[in-house]
């Protein structure tokens, strides 16, 4: 699994830079943020949940069963959204209220 | 490369859980300077940057610490520290009271009181608790953060710890750090074994793949005693993602069954080592695959469990709702991952006394790199690192009321400066002059260093390929090619800065790895089924109730030490230890 960054929405504000533990991302001379090696994503999706124009997405390889659906997130005071979009265009949502503890 | 010295009573390596628990700590002594080294950024860095599910060690309402010590000597079959243990389970529910003062939502009944999941777990929502941790140490006046610097090694003057030295791994600059009192926290070694995805997503594995044993590493170098390597944590995980199973497990009730239907996981015993040697062994007698089963869940407890998983594991929730393959349709395929060295579950790492103090003067440890103390968890690093902050104010206590040798101190100085000089040449020699890829950064690499250590250990120490065993010859083969591979690492080149942190997480893997097939060579018994399989011996044995503790020689062997246990009231004391 890694990120995938979407050139056309990242303004480089470099948020996410500050929170990979992996030190991954990086500013390229073009201004964006680019990710080192795709391969070396824990998947941790803290860089996700910095970016507040949704450049960032979340992908799990074909290693891992992937089919290429994407995971994104968005925050609305205590809720966070997620969703995932996959490829023939379905999407589903989770809204997790940040107050509430897990279940589980 | 530039070079930059810094000066502190308190030096800190690794701003991960345990790391940043000891600098909250410190804040409370405000005429002490810490300063914490952080490889990464410390807001999301280290085992929690996705977030935790529970907090898995808590003293619920009827127990007492002493009954954790308990549970945590069982699931290691005797092989623990009880000191230590007790020391840490006396303060699990200090600290989580004061995760709860930071801000985590912990889940409380309507008297207030924590809601128990089980005997020793509470529930939260712990996505966000390394940044409430990163903020407490941030906030304290007395503490300074240096991030994307990484510690390579100690500065050690005649068994004295003197600071350490490492580079940032962006700019050409070196540091040369001088501190009265260090402490270690830079947690366990991921990456030692072929993991379970050695593909695409190679770095899909359950610890943090960052953690790549740079504390073991600099602590076998300085010649610090060692202990318990051959204990090693192997996690069983739902399949391909990695992903925890116990939030299934106990949450929905989900419990372990072959492909013949038949629930296997009370046939092998119910300790940690045990539940992971059932799902290998059915697989190997061809009952696999196996799994949890979960496909009698309610749709409401499935909902429960991607939200679940989402605030610890997101890559979990994204399998099961790419291609509608939820738990309640589908069971949830389980795998045991690649072995790791990780104080925080089992009982590898340094040789400590209950101050947390290391056998090197000056020198502390506490979270994953601290041994004899299994199953800590995130509290337990936390009270570890309270612990550890606490004899450190003492040292240096005692430390200013003793320094006035002036001459003696300015002989040593010098010294400390030259090898300075040296170390820094040692970077240097890696870079390539232009500053780019070259022949040289294209022949042997770090990452193809990395993929041999790999193969070596899945094959020859017992990993996922040989089902976790292995016997006296594999691990001679497997220490000669570790050897061979350490001895390449002068001859690798690095176009930068983060190239070179590159390769030396690669040289501290090999030498986590020399220390490991030691101690696996010397516990001469099967204690626990898939940590340590030694097909020569596999049987447990009582002769062997004790503990393994290494010490590096200056040749470069490993010297194999054998002490007794440390058992019910008795405190470890050692002359080794020094105030």
């Amino acid at each position: 699994m890694s990120v995938r960054i979407l050139q056309n929405k990242c303004v480089g504000c470099g948020k996410c830079l500050s929170v990979c533990p992996g030190n991954l991302l990086k500013k390229g001379e073009d201004g964006k943020v680019h990710i080192r090696n795709i391969r070396d994503c824990w998947g941790c999706t803290a860089c996700l949940k910095e970016c507040h124009t949704g450049a960032i997405l979340y992908f799990l390889g074909a290693d891992m069963g992937g089919m290429g659906s994407m995971l994104s997130v968005k925050e609305k005071g205590d809720v966070r959204i997620w969703r995932v979009d996959s490829p023939n265009g379905e999407t589903k949502t989770i809204e997790i209220n940040m107050k509430d503890s897990n279940k589980y | 490369m530039k070079t930059k010295r810094l000066e502190t009573d308190v030096l800190i390596i690794g701003g991960g859980t345990a790391g940043c628990f000891a600098a909250y700590t410190l804040g409370k002594e405000a005429g002490v300077s810490v300063l914490i080294a952080e490889k990464a950024n410390i807001k999301r860095s280290g085992c929690l940057a996705a977030g935790v599910n529970a907090l898995n060690a808590y003293i619920t309402e009827g127990h007492i610490p002493q009954d954790y010590v308990d549970y945590a000597k069982k699931d290691a079959h005797g092989i623990v520290r009880e000191d230590l243990l007790l020391s840490m389970s006396e303060r699990l529910n200090h600290v989580t009271k004061v995760l709860d003062d930071l801000g985590l939502v912990i889940l409380k009944d309507e008297n207030g009181k924590y809601v128990a999941r089980g005997n020793r777990n509470i529930k939260i929502n712990g996505e966000n608790i390394k940044p409430l941790l990163a903020e407490a140490a941030m906030s304290q006046d007395n503490v300074t953060v240096l991030e994307r610097v990484n510690i390579t090694d100690y500065i050690i003057e005649e068994n004295e710890i003197k600071g350490a030295w490492g580079f940032n791994i962006e700019e050409n600059v070196f540091y040369d750090i001088r501190a009265k009192a260090v402490l270690c926290a830079t947690g366990g070694a991921a990456g030692l074994y072929r993991p379970n995805n050695p593909g695409f997503s190679r770095h899909k594995m359950w610890y943090s793949p960052f953690n790549t044993g740079a504390g073991f590493a600099m602590g076998i170098l300085a010649g610090a005693e060692m202990t318990t390597f051959e204990m090693r944590f192997i996690a069983l995980r739902c399949k391909d993602t990695i992903a925890p199973v116990g939030t299934i497990a106990q949450g929905v009730g989900a419990r372990q069954m072959n492909s013949h239907g038949e629930i296997y996981e009370t046939k092998y015993g119910l300790t940690t080592s045990q539940r992971l040697y059932g799902t290998v062994t059915e697989n190997r007698e061809g009952r696999g695959p196996c799994y949890l089963k979960t496909d009698e869940i309610s749709a409401a407890q499935e909902q429960d469990l991607y939200r679940a998983y989402l605030n610890m594991a997101p890559s979990q929730t994204l399998k099961w709702l790419e291609g509608s393959r939820g738990p309640a349709s589908e069971n949830v395929e389980i795998e045991g991952t690649e072995p790791y060295i990780v104080g925080g579950h089992t009982a590898s790492g340094y040789w400590v006394d209950n101050g947390r103090r290391t056998t090197v003067k000056g020198l502390f440890a506490a979270g994953d790199v601290a041994g004899g103390c299994p199953q800590k968890y995130v509290t337990g690093a936390l009270a570890e690192g309270e612990i550890a902050a606490e004899s450190m104010t003492k040292y240096l206590k005692n430390l200013n009321a003793d320094s006035e040798k002036s001459n003696a101190i300015k002989e040593i100085e010098t010294k400390i400066d030259n090898a300075s000089i040296l170390k820094k040449k040692e970077y240097e020699a890696h870079l390539t002059a232009e500053g780019k890829d070259s022949e040289d950064t294209f022949f042997i690499t770090a990452e193809q260093l990395e993929e041999a250590m790999q193969k070596v250990m899945d094959q020859y120490a017992g990993g996922i390929a040989t089902d976790y065993q292995y016997n006296e010859e594999r691990l001679v083969i497997g220490k000669k090619r570790i050897g061979e591979l350490l001895g390449m690492i002068d001859e690798l080149k690095a176009k930068d800065m983060f190239e070179l942190k590159d390769i030396y997480e690669v040289r501290e893997r090999l030498i986590v790895c020399q220390t490991l097939i030691e101690h696996l060579r010397a516990r001469k018994e099967t204690r626990w089924h898939s940590f340590g399989e030694n097909t020569d011996y596999p049987k447990e044995s009582n002769q062997w109730l004790k503990y393994v503790n290494s010490k590096r020689k200056p040749d470069g062997g490993t010297e194999i030490i054998f002490r007794e246990l440390v058992t019910g009231g008795k405190v470890y004391e050692c002359t080794d230890f020094t105030e």
